[in-house]
């Protein structure tokens, strides 16, 4: 199967400090790929550059170097038609949903904006059966969240709102940022079910978190950062089942389990320590087992 | 008995009327406990926690008792507190990040605080920097300016600091929610060596992520739209929990191990009440799938064994 999204060597750099005077180098040399009907989960702790490559795929911010392509073009290179075509087939839905919304104006106003912007000819009846179809697919009830201002629903609501505004897009691919992690656990595990039956709708999500079993739960594949680094890639029971590198093992070990105590839990993973050393720049992704890659020192 | 709370109620003043926020709350906290607060946001956890040490503005003391090692605290009179903050009674706040005060070194800020409190500081810097110590910090820190701390550090130095004047009880407000798993699981031990030092009696420990009390808590009391739900000792709200809200979130949270296409976890149906003007009864019944007509009245929070509490009609029959 063909890669849906590909990003090849991408590094960021951001200017930061005074004037610009300074470089931040906040993803490094990231290559991985999502596929049509694929959940990849890019897992980081804060500052591992997680958020900066969702940001960079849906081109709100640019690559300083490598290349991001989409059905095989360059994301980088699109401009006027092209882009707006872009934007239909991908989308994102952010963090914090509250601050996602305007709060002068009724929820649903997102929608009006999609069909203002994309599909101006569809007539009313029409519109309004499709809107129907996407709050359907995310679980929401019409009659609970149309009309309604954003302070009158739910974080989970709204969240699930943003989805349904993707879906009207018909899009192809989402990039899901710590969609979860606003949300209270008693609805959480339910949006994650959405990106699940998204998926089996052919959809390619890039679901970016912090949170390990949130990302083991849904994802087919887990890239993990740190740094700005990969370092580890591969199945996601691959990479939780048989973790290689010593930040994985490390990260594992931290997680809180309901079920396991920590000391339990940190026997299981040899070798870890919460003093693991950052890797080098120029160490090389190696594969220990068919499509499991592991950072190693040059 | 550490602490003895009797039916707390503390609301929220606003312009459409009160919001009750904690609503008849009873519970003990025994010596050397470790208590975890768990709930969803908005359900009252921080504003208990709060009206244990401080009464903002906005909140408003109602009735209730508060017995802090057999005697009472007046937590309805601000001033009268003052002898009790930080002393017998402390807490490290949520944003431990922004609790320090930018304009003063680490050292000075502290030597002010505990002359506010009538101790000398002179005193009592050793030990100071002898619990910086333990948690991996050095005596540097005390001529440093909070900004040149990092998030993790500046959590250790309120943690240490909250606790230096031995309290009786600590709340330690959602202190991990804003960490890594690594510099998490770190901050979590912690508690529990302050506990096991001596440097606290016991401890409540609110937070919305009930895999970090399965790691330090001794017990779990879960609170439901400003009532309580259930409370009894971690592994048993963990594995085996009664009442019909506990037992739904406890099977909603993913672990890891557990895959989507293995297994498949589901949520609450429906969204907590609104607590300007709460349903009577039993607070939980609209998403409750075994609630009868007995639970338009409001079920006790009583003992249904030893050491497990539940406030439910159906289970606890």
């Amino acid at each position: 199967m063909t890669q849906l999204v590909e990003l090849e060597d991408c590094t960021k750099v951001y200017r930061v400090g005074a004037f610009g005077s300074k470089r931040l180098t906040a993803v490094r040399n990231v290559s991985f790929g999502v596929k049509a009907g694929e959940v990849v989960s890019l897992i980081g702790e804060s500052g591992s550059g997680k958020s900066t490559i969702g940001r960079m795929i849906l081109r709100l911010s640019p690559v300083t170097s490598g290349a991001i392509r989409f059905k095989g073009d360059d994301v980088a290179a699109l401009e006027g038609r092209a882009l707006k075509e872009y934007y239909r087939q991908a989308q994102g839905v952010f963090q914090d949903p509250f601050s996602s919304y305007n709060p002068i104006y009724k929820a649903d106003r997102v929608f009006t904006l999609i069909k203002d912007a994309f599909f101006p000819r569809v007539d009313a009846a029409e519109w309004g059966r499709r809107i129907d179809a996407s709050l359907d697919a995310v679980a929401l009830d019409p009659t609970q969240v149309l009309h309604k201002y954003p302070h009158q629903l739910s974080g989970g609501q709204l969240q699930r709102l943003l989805v349904a505004r993707a879906l009207l897009l018909d899009i192809d691919f989402l990039v899901a940022d710590e969609i979860i992690s606003m949300l209270d656990a008693s609805t959480r595990i339910d949006v994650l079910n959405l990106l699940g039956e998204l998926k089996s709708r052919g959809l390619g999500i890039l679901f970016v978190t912090h949170d390990l079993s949130l990302g083991n739960y849904i994802s087919d594949r887990t890239v993990i950062l740190r740094r700005g680094l990969i370092v580890e890639l591969g199945a996601t029971e691959k990479v939780f089942g048989n973790p290689q590198h010593a930040y994985t093992r490390m990260l594992l070990a931290s997680v809180p389990q309901l079920h396991h105590h920590w000391e339990d839990v940190a026997a299981g993973y040899t070798r870890a320590g919460n003093a693991v050393e950052p890797d080098s720049p120029d160490s090389v992704l190696v594969e220990c087992e068919p499509g499991h890659l592991v950072r190693e020192a040059a | 008995m550490s602490l003895a709370v009797d039916d707390l109620q503390v609301y929220y003043r606003t312009l459409h009327g009160d919001v009750r926020a904690v609503d008849g709350v009873t519970f003990d906290l025994a010596d050397g406990e470790i208590m975890g607060l768990a709930g969803e946001s908005g359900c009252g956890k921080s504003s208990l926690g709060h009206s244990l040490i401080y009464l903002t503005g906005r909140m408003k003391y109602i009735g209730g008792t508060v017995d802090l090692d057999g005697a009472p605290l007046p937590i309805w009179d601000f001033e009268a507190m003052n002898e009790h903050r930080f002393k017998r009674i402390s807490v490290i706040p949520q944003y431990a990040m922004s609790a320090l005060n930018p304009t003063r070194k680490i050292g000075r800020l502290t030597a002010e605080l505990l002359r506010s409190r009538g101790v000398s500081y002179r005193d009592n810097v050793k030990e100071f920097v002898r619990r910086l110590e333990l948690v991996g910090l050095t005596d540097e820190v005390l001529e440093m300016y909070p900004m040149e701390l990092s998030g993790g550090m500046k959590q250790r130095t309120v943690m240490v600091i909250s606790t230096l004047l031995n309290p009786s009880l600590l709340i330690a407000d959602e202190i991990t929610s804003a960490l890594d798993v690594s510099t998490q699981k770190a901050v979590a031990e912690m508690l529990v060596e302050f506990r096991d030092r001596g440097f606290v009696k016991s401890m409540i420990v609110i937070t919305h992520d009930i895999s970090i009390l399965s790691q330090v808590a001794d017990t779990i009391l879960v609170m439901y739209a400003g009532h309580l739900a259930e409370k009894a000792p971690t592994s048993v709200i963990i594995n085996s929990p009664q009442h019909p809200y506990t037992k739904r979130l406890i099977s909603s949270l993913p672990e890891v191990g557990v895959r989507y296409a293995e297994k498949r976890l589901t949520g609450i149906p429906g969204v907590p009440p609104r607590l300007l003007d709460p349903p009577k009864g039993c607070r939980f019944r609209d998403r409750c799938p075994i609630a009868t007509a007995k639970c338009l009245e409001r079920p006790p929070f009583r003992e249904t064994e030893s050491g497990h509490e539940l406030a439910c009609w159906e289970v606890a029959a």
